[in-house]
């Protein structure tokens, strides 16, 4: 009904912390690994990571606003959630918001978490292989 | 059926964005980004479903089923005019740029 509002409302939290914490890296500079090759490396940005479950977050909730148009649950006028002109309706929607809803947001979450767990490991493998870090 | 189709358009675009590596010059990564959250999100609905109605949700009647697979290929095609829309602004290559901007030589 409008379950797609909850991963929303977290991706509109996401952003703007990914461009708090960019603002801080920026401020905070650059932590470049120098290898015996003379090359430089540098890890992924945190705010870049959580870039990735804005992108997530967004692509899932506007897609799934898509269906919901579709079905006619959301409309071009007010109240704009066909559910929210009915205290029945009403009440399905925000039980269903919280439940099928936070647990979509809760699953791009948990994914996004295992992918950074997985990138913290290649980068620990990559930084590994390379020649004499200095 | 939704799902489904959300699912193989992100394998198949993240399988040709990784292919390009490291060219991303065609911001194939949007793409992917986006089929992948909407995969996640629809699963959720599938287990609800699932939980509701038990085994008759692999069993859907085949009219259903149509009008999911339309669903599922109307989401890909929004999906991919958004894409197309941010690769046209966002302008990687610089050929919009170009379009507009002649250059001349004197």
């Amino acid at each position: 009904m409008a379950c797609f509002l909850v991963p929303m409302t977290e991706a509109i939290v996401a952003t703007i912390a990914q461009k708090v914490i960019k603002k801080k890296e920026k401020k905070a500079g650059v932590h470049a690994v120098t290898s015996a090759d003379g090359f430089e490396y540098e890890k992924t940005p945190f705010s870049k990571k959580l870039g990735w479950l804005n992108k997530l977050l967004w692509g899932g909730s506007a897609l799934l606003a898509f269906e919901h148009v579709w079905h006619g649950e959301v409309v071009p006028y007010f109240p704009f959630l066909t559910a929210a002109g009915d205290p029945a309706d009403a009440a399905e929607m925000l039980h269903e918001m919280g439940t099928a809803g936070v647990c979509m947001a809760a699953i791009v979450t948990v994914v996004w978490i295992g992918m950074l767990l997985v990138a913290k490991s290649l980068e620990k493998r990559a930084l590994k292989a390379l020649p004499t870090v200095r | 059926m939704t799902l489904l189709v959300t699912v193989f358009a992100a394998a198949i675009t993240t399988a040709i964005w990784y292919k390009k590596q490291p060219d991303s010059s065609m911001k194939l990564g949007i793409l992917s980004w986006m089929f992948w959250g909407a995969s996640l999100m629809w699963l959720i609905d599938a287990i609800f479903e699932y939980a509701e109605i038990g085994a008759e949700y692999f069993t859907p009647a085949l009219k259903d089923m149509a009008n999911d697979l339309f669903l599922g290929l109307s989401v890909v095609a929004l999906a991919l005019i958004i894409w197309i829309v941010i690769l046209l602004i966002w302008d990687p290559k610089d050929v919009i740029k170009a379009k507009l901007l002649k250059k001349k030589e004197k």
